[in-house]
C-alpha cells in the first residue's frame, strides 16, 4: 500500500548518467537513480560497489566526470556540501561526521550558527530549537553533553538531528545500521518512518538484505559501479537480491559443519583491563575457548572488546585476572611470547596494525616472524628465504598482486587482508584471535576468509572471533558470548541463538529498561 | 621557624621558594616583558594548530620579522635623530617598522600555508625550512648591511604609570606590572583575552575548533576547511610578526643574528603546556618568563645567606640555560595529559577516495 | 641499487638544486647594491668561485672531502632517525658534546701514545654523543615529550655546557682566549693534502655500515618498521620505546664522532665560542639524500663542496659565505615543494619525499607516547 503511494509521488531527486572515474577504477558508470517525495529508497550493493561515491557526488564531496542531477525536476550544480545543504540535502555518513570533543549543540549548529550579533553565537535560542526537534522525534537530548561521551546509537541520532536542524528534504543515510543493535535499528527505522510521513525523502544505503527488505519502498542495486536492477520489496526476496548484488549465486551462510571441541586452549579468568585514559573497561571476564571450536564475541562497539583483544594479544597489560594458553600462564606476556607459544592474531585495523603499508609484501609476510630462522640468523636477514615465503603466501591465499615486491598499499583491501590472514594462519596454531577479520571486504573475500577460519578450526585450533557484524558472529561461531559494558553477560550455543536474542542482550545486557545514552567508559 | 630554615635541604628549598617569590614580586614587570615573545609566538601557534596546522617555524618567522621591521624602520628613519616621539615612544618610522614586521610575518606564513595546506607537504619540514632559511637570509643580509651600518630608529617606550597610582598598595603593583609596557606587550595582553573569548563564543572559534579536530566533518557541513586554515595561518603570521617587532622595535632596538634564541620553540612548549588555549599559553609563557628573570636576578641581585652562598657557586651558564631546561621538564611532565587537536599536523585532502 | 634507481631517485633533488641556484642568483643580484653596486653578473662570478674553490684544485677537492665528512655523519645522524620516524634536530648538540668529550679526553691523553689516545678520545666522543642523543629518545619513549622541541632545547643547553667547561674547569692555562688545552698526540694523523685527516675515513666507512644495518639486519628492519608503522611494530612484537632510545643513541654517536673529527682532526682544541651549523646542515643532507645512506653520501659531498668553495666565493665575489646557508634553505624549499619542480620542468619523476616523516608529524600532533 505504501509502495503504490510512493510510486505515484513526484520525483524529489533524479540522477542521470552519473559517471566518476578514479585512477584504475570506474566507481560510477552512467548511474541513473530517481527518488520520490516521501519514499525510502534503498541503494543496495557490496562494499566497493560505488554507493558511497554516488552519494558523495550528490553531497558535493566528489565532483562527477559526467552526468546531471535534478532536484524537483530542475537541473542543479552541487559543487560543495554547502550547495547540497542549501538545496535541502543532508547526509549521515557511514563513519559519523561528529566532532567528539564538541557538545551536541556545537555539532548540530556547526556551519549554520545562529548569531546573537555579528561576533557571538546565540546559544540559548539554538538550545531551545534542538530540544524541540529532539522532542518531536523522540530523541530529546541535553545539548551540552559532549558527543564523544554518547553511545553509538545516540551519536546516530545527533547525526539525524543535524539533518533535521537544516530542514532536509532529502536525507542520505550511508550504512546507518552498521554499528547499531537490532533494537537500536528498529528505533531508527521508526524515526525514519516519521520523517517520510512529514514528506522527507530518504536514501538508505546498505548491504544488508533483510534490512533493505524491511524498510525500503524501492530498492536499486549497484554492482561494480553500475545499476544492475531495481526492485520493490514485495516482489523480491533475499536470494534474488543477493544474486543481483554479487552477480552470481551466493551461499548466504557458510557451511561450518560439525565442530569437535577438544581441550580448553585459552582460559580467561576474571580479566580486568583499563583503557588509555586509565578507566577500567573490562570488569572481570571469564571464558574459555577449546581446541577445534570457534568462540564468537558479539557486542556493540565500545563495550570493552578492543581492550580485551589487546590484552589477549599482549598489546595491553591486564590490571587483574589471569590468562592461560594450553595450561601456561600468559597474563601480561609480550606479543612476541604469545606468538612463540602458538597464538595467531588478525588485528582489526590492517592499515595501522596488521601491515606496514609502505613495505613490500615480502617484508609484510614475515612481520611477526622476521626474527627467527629461516628468515634471519642472529642479526642477519635472509632475503631469499623471505621472498620464497612471500611467494608461497601469495600462491596459497590467492593474493592478487603483480609482484611480491610491491608495497602493501597498492593492493585492494581484500588482498591486503588476505596477506595478514595468510601470515597468521600459515603455521600450526594453538589459538587464533580474529578481530573484525572481514571488515570492509567484498563478498568474495569474506567467503574465502570464512572458509579458511573453518579449516583452521577443523585442524584443531581454538578460534576466538570478535566482530561488530552480528551476522558474522552468528554464521561462524560454535558458541557465542555477548559482551556488554565490559562483561560477558551470556554465553549461548551458536547454532540455536537467534539474531533477536543476541541483539537484545547486546543492547541491554539482559537488564530491563531503555538502552543507555552515555557510552561505557565515558566520564 | 629559625631551626627549619637551617635544616640543610628543606631549609634551602624554603629559602629558595622565598627568594623566588620575592623575585616574582619585585620583577613582575620584567617577567611579563620577557614572556611577550613567547606568548605571542604561542598565540601564533594557537592560530595554526587549533585549525590543524602544525607550525614549528615560529622561530624563523619571528626572526625574519624582527629583521625586516628593524631594517625598514631604520630606512624610513634615514638616520635622523628622533624628534618628538608620541606616547609610548611612538614615531612614524617605528610604526612603519611594525607594519613591515607584520607583513614579513604574514608573508612567511603564506609560504607555510601554501606548503602545508595546498602542497600538503610535511608540516614539520615546512617549519624547519622556514627556520633554516630565516636564520640564513637574515644572517646574510645583516652581514652585508653591517658593512655600511645605518643607525636604527630606536625603540618604543614603556607606559609610565603615574607615581600616585603606582604607590597605591596592591593596585599600584598590578598597574605597573601589567600596564608598564610598550605597545606590543600591551597588545599581547589584550589579544590573549580577546582570543580566549572568541575561541569559545564566536562562530570563528567554533569552526576553527571543528576544523582542527575533524576537518571532514566540518566540510560536510559546508565549511571551507582550506580557506579557514589559510586565514588562521595568515592571522598567525600577524602575531609572529608582532613578536618579531617586539625584539627589534620594543625590547632592544637593534638587530642581532639569531636574536630570537629559541623563543619560538619555547612558544611551542608553552602552547602544549597551556593546552592549546590563549590564557593557558600566556600562563605557560609566564613560567618561562620567570625562569628567564630568575637567571638575571641571581646575577644582579643575589639572595643572602646559605642560599646566596650556594647559588653564587652555580655557574652562570646554568641560569642562562634555565628557560631551555624548564621547557624540557615541562614537556616531559605534561605532554601525556595535554591532548592536542585531533587533526593537528594532518594535511587535508578535499576529494574523497573511491570506496 | 642499480644505476636506474639512482637516476630515478636523483632527478627531483638535482632539479631542486638547479632551482635553488637560480633563486640564489636572484638574491645575490638584489643584494648586490649592498656589496659593490648593482651587478647582474655577480652570481656568475660567485658560482664560478664556488666551483673553483671546491673542485678547481687538488687542495680544493681535499677541502671538499674534509668538509663533507662531518656533514655525512650528521646527515646519517638525522637520516637514520628519520627512518625510525624521529626528527633528530639535535645533531648539533650531539656534535658539540661529542666534540667537547674528544677535546677533554684528548687534552688529558695529550702525552700518551697516539695509538691509545686517539681511540679513547674517539670512543669518548661517540659515547657522550650517544648519551646526549639518548636523552630525547628516552623523553619521547617514556614521557611523550616530542623530540622536535626537546632536541632543539638540548642544542641550546649544549652551547652553555661547552661555554661553561671551556671557560671554567678545562680552560687552557696561558691561552690568549678561552679554549681547552691542545689534544697533542690525540690529534688525528693527516693522511692526504693539507688537512685530509683520519676522521674523514670514518665518515666514508659509516655509509656502508649504516646501509647494512638498515636494510640487511633485523634491528634495521625493526627501526624501519617503527618509522613506517609504529602500531604495526608493537603488534609484531617489536619494542618501539626501546628502539627509539637505541636509534637516537646510535644517531647521537654518529654526530659525536663528527664532532670528534673536527676537534681532533682540524682545530686540535675546543674554543669557547665554537660555532657550527652542522646540525642544520645534517637536516639538509638527510632530506636531500632521502634518508638513504647512498643519497646522504652524495648530498654530503655536494654540501661539503659548497662549504669548501664558500671562502673563495667571499674573496673573489664579495658574497658572504652565509650565501651557502641561503642556498641550502632554498634547496630544501624546492625539495619540499617538488610539485613546483615538476611543474617548471614539465616532468613526471619519482617523489623525493621521506615517507617516514609522516610519523614525525603524526606523533607531534596526534598521540603523545609511542
Amino acid at each position: 500500500m505504501v509502495v503504490t503511494q510512493a510510486a505515484t509521488r513526484p520525483a524529489a531527486l533524479e540522477m542521470r548518467g552519473v559517471t566518476k572515474r578514479f585512477p584504475g577504477v570506474v566507481a560510477n558508470d552512467h548511474i541513473d537513480l530517481d527518488v520520490r517525495r516521501g519514499e525510502i529508497h534503498a541503494l543496495l550493493g557490496e562494499n566497493g560497489a560505488g554507493k558511497t561515491t554516488l552519494m558523495n557526488i550528490l553531497y558535493g564531496l566528489v565532483t562527477p566526470d559526467e552526468g546531471e542531477i535534478l532536484l524537483g525536476g530542475k537541473p542543479v550544480t552541487i559543487a560543495s556540501p554547502s550547495d547540497a545543504i542549501s538545496q535541502g540535502i543532508s547526509m549521515v555518513h557511514q563513519h559519523f561526521m561528529l566532532v567528539p570533543v564538541l557538545t551536541v549543540a556545537e555539532n548540530i549548529l556547526l556551519g549554520e550558527e545562529p548569531m546573537a550579533n555579528p561576533v557571538f553565537m546565540d546559544r540559548k535560542g539554538a538550545h531551545t530549537r534542538i530540544r524541540e526537534l529532539g522532542r518531536f522525534f523522540g530523541s530529546e537530548i541535553d545539548p551540552d553533553l559532549r558527543v564523544g561521551s554518547l553511545s553509538v546509537g545516540w551519536q546516530q541520532r545527533v547525526e539525524i538531528l543535524k539533518a533535521l536542524y537544516r530542514n532536509a528534504d532529502i536525507l542520505v543515510l550511508d550504512e546507518p545500521t552498521a554499528v547499531l543493535t537490532p533494537q537500536e535499528t528498529k528505533e531508527i527505522f521508526t524515526v525514519l518512518r516519521r520523517l517520510t510521513a512529514e514528506g522527507t525523502s530518504i536514501i538508505f544505503i546498505s548491504h544488508k538484505l533483510y534490512e533493505v527488505l524491511e524498510i525500503a519502498d524501492r530498492i536499486t542495486v549497484i554492482r561494480r559501479g553500475k545499476v544492475v536492477g531495481s526492485r520493490i520489496p514485495s516482489e523480491t526476496d533475499e536470494d534474488d537480491l543477493a544474486e543481483l548484488m554479487v552477480g552470481r549465486e551466493v551461499q548466504l551462510t557458510a557451511d561450518r559443519g560439525e565442530s569437535h571441541p577438544g581441550e580448553p586452549m585459552l582460559t580467561v579468568s576474571g580479566i580486568q583491563v583499563k583503557d588509555d585514559r586509565g578507566h577500567e573497561v573490562v570488569h572481570g571476564v571469564d571464558f574459555e575457548v577449546r581446541a577445534g571450536e570457534v568462540f564468537g564475541i558479539a557486542g556493540v562497539a565500545g563495550n570493552g572488546q578492543d581492550e580485551l583483544v589487546e590484552a589477549l594479544a599482549g598489546l595491553r597489560k591486564p590490571s587483574g585476572g589471569t590468562v592461560q594458553l594450553s595450561g601456561r600462564a600468559i597474563t601480561g606476556a609480550t606479543p612476541r611470547r604469545m606468538h612463540n607459544l602458538g597464538e595467531g592474531f588478525v588485528p582489526a585495523d590492517r592499515h595501522r596494525f596488521g601491515l606496514v603499508l609502505a613495505f613490500p609484501l615480502t617484508d609484510n609476510s614475515v612481520l611477526t616472524s622476521y626474527y627467527r630462522p629461516p628468515f634471519s640468523r642472529g642479526l642477519v636477514r635472509d632475503d631469499d628465504a623471505i621472498r620464497r615465503h612471500a611467494e608461497k603466501v601469495i600462491a596459497d591465499f590467492d593474493v592478487r598482486t603483480p609482484s611480491p615486491t610491491v608495497p602493501a598499499s597498492t593492493l585492494s583491501g581484500g588482498n591486503q587482508q588476505k596477506v595478514v590472514v595468510a601470515r597468521e594462519f600459515d603455521r600450526d596454531l594453538k589459538l587464533l584471535v580474529l578481530d573484525q577479520p572481514t571488515r570492509g571486504l567484498d563478498v568474495g573475500s569474506i567467503e574465502f576468509i570464512h572458509r579458511q577460519v573453518i579449516a583452521k578450526r577443523d585442524a584443531g585450533a581454538a578460534v576466538l572471533l570478535i566482530s561488530a557484524e552480528l551476522d558474522e558472529v552468528l554464521e561462524l561461531s560454535d558458541r557465542i558470548g555477548v559482551m556488554f559494558r565490559g562483561r560477558i553477560v551470556a554465553v549461548m550455543d551458536g547454532r540455536s541463538a537467534t539474531r533477536e536474542e543476541v541483539g537484545l542482550l547486546m543492547a541491554t545486557g539482559g537488564r530491563e529498561g531503555p538502552p543507555p545514552i552515555i557510552a561505557e567508559g565515558a566520564a | 621557624m629559625d631551626v627549619v630554615l637551617h635544616l640543610p635541604v628543606i631549609g634551602l628549598v624554603l629559602q629558595f621558594l622565598g627568594y623566588l617569590l620575592s623575585v616574582m614580586a619585585t620583577n613582575g614587570q620584567l617577567i611579563i616583558t620577557l614572556s611577550t615573545p613567547i606568548a605571542l609566538g604561542a598565540l601564533c601557534g594557537f592560530m595554526n594548530e587549533r585549525s590543524g596546522v602544525v607550525n614549528i617555524g615560529i622561530e624563523g618567522m619571528m626572526l625574519f620579522a624582527a629583521f625586516v621591521g628593524w631594517y625598514v624602520a631604520a630606512l624610513v628613519n634615514g638616520g635622523a635623530p628622533t624628534t618628538n616621539p608620541g606616547p609610548l615612544g611612538l614615531t612614524f618610522p617605528l610604526l612603519v617598522g611594525v607594519v613591515a614586521a607584520i607583513a614579513a610575518g604574514v608573508a612567511v606564513s603564506a609560504l607555510h600555508a601554501w606548503l602545508s595546506i595546498t602542497v600538503r607537504a610535511n608540516q614539520i619540514i615546512s617549519g624547519t625550512i622556514i627556520n633554516i632559511e630565516a636564520l640564513a637570509i637574515t644572517g646574510y643580509l645583516n652581514l652585508l648591511i653591517s658593512q655600511n651600518p645605518i643607525p636604527s630608529a630606536g625603540n618604543f617606550q614603556s607606559f609610565h604609570v603615574p607615581a600616585q597610582a603606582a604607590s597605591v598598595p596592591v593596585l599600584g603593583w598590578v598597574m605597573t606590572t601589567f600596564l608598564g609596557h610598550g605597545p606590543i606587550t600591551l597588545t599581547m595582553l589584550v589579544l590573549v583575552i580577546v582570543l580566549q573569548v572568541l575561541l569559545y563564543r564566536s562562530r570563528w572559534g567554533l569552526r576553527s575548533r571543528a576544523v582542527g579536530e575533524h576537518p571532514r566533518a566540518a566540510e560536510t557541513l559546508g565549511i571551507d576547511v582550506i580557506r579557514l586554515r589559510y586565514r588562521n595561518v595568515l592571522l598567525g603570521g600577524v602575531l609572529a610578526g608582532l613578536a618579531g617587532a617586539w625584539f627589534t622595535l620594543e625590547y632592544i632596538g637593534t638587530f642581532q643574528g639569531g636574536m630570537t634564541n629559541g623563543r619560538g620553540f619555547i612558544a611551542l612548549a608553552a602552547l602544549i603546556f597551556g593546552r592549546w588555549t590563549p590564557i593557558g599559553a600566556f600562563g605557560a609563557a609566564l613560567v618561562f618568563g620567570i625562569a628567564d628573570t630568575l637567571g638575571q636576578a641571581v646575577q644582579f641581585n643575589p639572595p643572602t645567606g646559605d642560599l646566596g652562598a650556594l647559588l653564587s657557586g652555580v655557574p652562570e651558564q646554568v641560569f642562562s640555560a634555565l628557560p631551555y631546561l624548564v621547557t624540557i621538564i615541562v614537556l616531559a611532565g605534561v605532554v601525556g595529559r595535554s591532548i592536542p587537536p585531533a587533526a593537528d599536523g594532518q594535511p587535508y585532502e578535499r576529494e574523497a577516495k573511491a570506496t | 641499487m642499480t644505476l636506474r634507481r639512482i637516476r630515478d631517485a636523483s632527478i627531483i633533488p638535482a632539479l631542486a638544486i638547479v632551482l635553488a641556484l637560480v633563486l640564489g642568483a636572484v638574491i645575490v643580484i638584489f643584494s648586490s647594491p649592498l656589496i659593490l653596486g648593482l651587478d647582474f653578473t655577480l652570481p656568475l662570478v660567485a658560482y664560478k668561485a664556488l666551483v673553483e674553490g671546491s673542485f678547481g684544485s687538488f687542495d680544493g677537492v681535499i677541502s671538499t672531502i674534509v668538509n663533507a665528512a662531518p656533514l655525512i655523519l650528521a646527515g646519517l645522524a638525522v637520516g637514520i632517525a628519520f627512518k625510525a620516524g624521529l626528527f633528530n634536530i639535535g645533531a648539533q648538540g650531539q656534535f658539540l658534546t661529542g666534540g667537547l668529550a674528544a677535546a677533554a679526553i684528548g687534552a688529558w691523553l695529550a702525552h700518551a701514545p697516539g695509538i691509545v689516545a686517539i681511540p679513547v678520545a674517539l670512543l669518548a666522543a661517540i659515547a657522550v654523543g650517544a648519551a646526549y642523543g639518548a636523552i630525547p629518545g628516552f623523553l619521547k619513549s617514556f614521557t611523550g615529550a616530542h623530540e622536535v622541541v626537546t632536541t632543539i632545547m638540548l642544542n641550546y643547553i649544549a652551547l652553555y655546557i661547552v661555554a661553561y667547561v671551556v671557560t671554567g674547569p678545562l680552560r687552557a692555562v696561558g691561552a690568549t682566549f678561552a679554549r681547552t688545552p691542545d689534544v697533542g698526540n690525540a690529534s688525528l694523523p693527516i693522511l692526504v693534502g693539507g688537512n685530509g685527516h683520519l676522521g674523514v675515513v670514518f665518515a666514508f666507512i659509516a655509509i656502508p655500515v649504516a646501509w647494512w644495518l638498515l636494510y640487511r639486519s633485523t634491528i634495521g628492519f625493526e627501526i624501519r618498521t617503527v618509522g613506517a608503522g609504529p602500531d604495526a611494530a608493537r603488534y609484531a612484537g617489536m619494542r618501539p620505546r626501546l628502539l627509539i632510545v637505541i636509534t637516537m643513541a646510535f644517531c647521537g654517536g654518529l654526530a659525536g664522532l663528527a664532532g670528534a673529527g673536527e676537534i681532533l682532526g682540524l682545530t686540535g682544541y675546543m674554543p669557547a665560542g665554537y660555532s657550527t651549523n652542522v646540525g642544520f646542515d645534517g637536516i639538509t643532507v638527510a632530506l636531500l639524500g632521502q634518508a638513504h645512506p647512498v643519497g646522504i653520501l652524495f648530498a654530503g659531498l655536494l654540501l661539503g663542496a659548497m662549504r669548501a668553495g664558500s671562502g673563495l666565493m667571499q674573496i673573489e665575489a664579495g658574497v658572504p659565505a652565509q650565501m651557502v646557508d641561503v642556498l641550502q634553505g632554498a634547496i630544501l624549499f624546492f625539495l619540499t615543494a617538488e610539485i613546483l619542480v615538476r611543474y617548471i620542468f614539465r616532468i613526471r619523476a619519482r617523489s623525493a619525499k621521506v615517507s617516514e616523516l609522516q610519523t614525525v608529524a603524526e606523533t607531534y600532533g596526534g598521540q603523545a607516547a609511542p
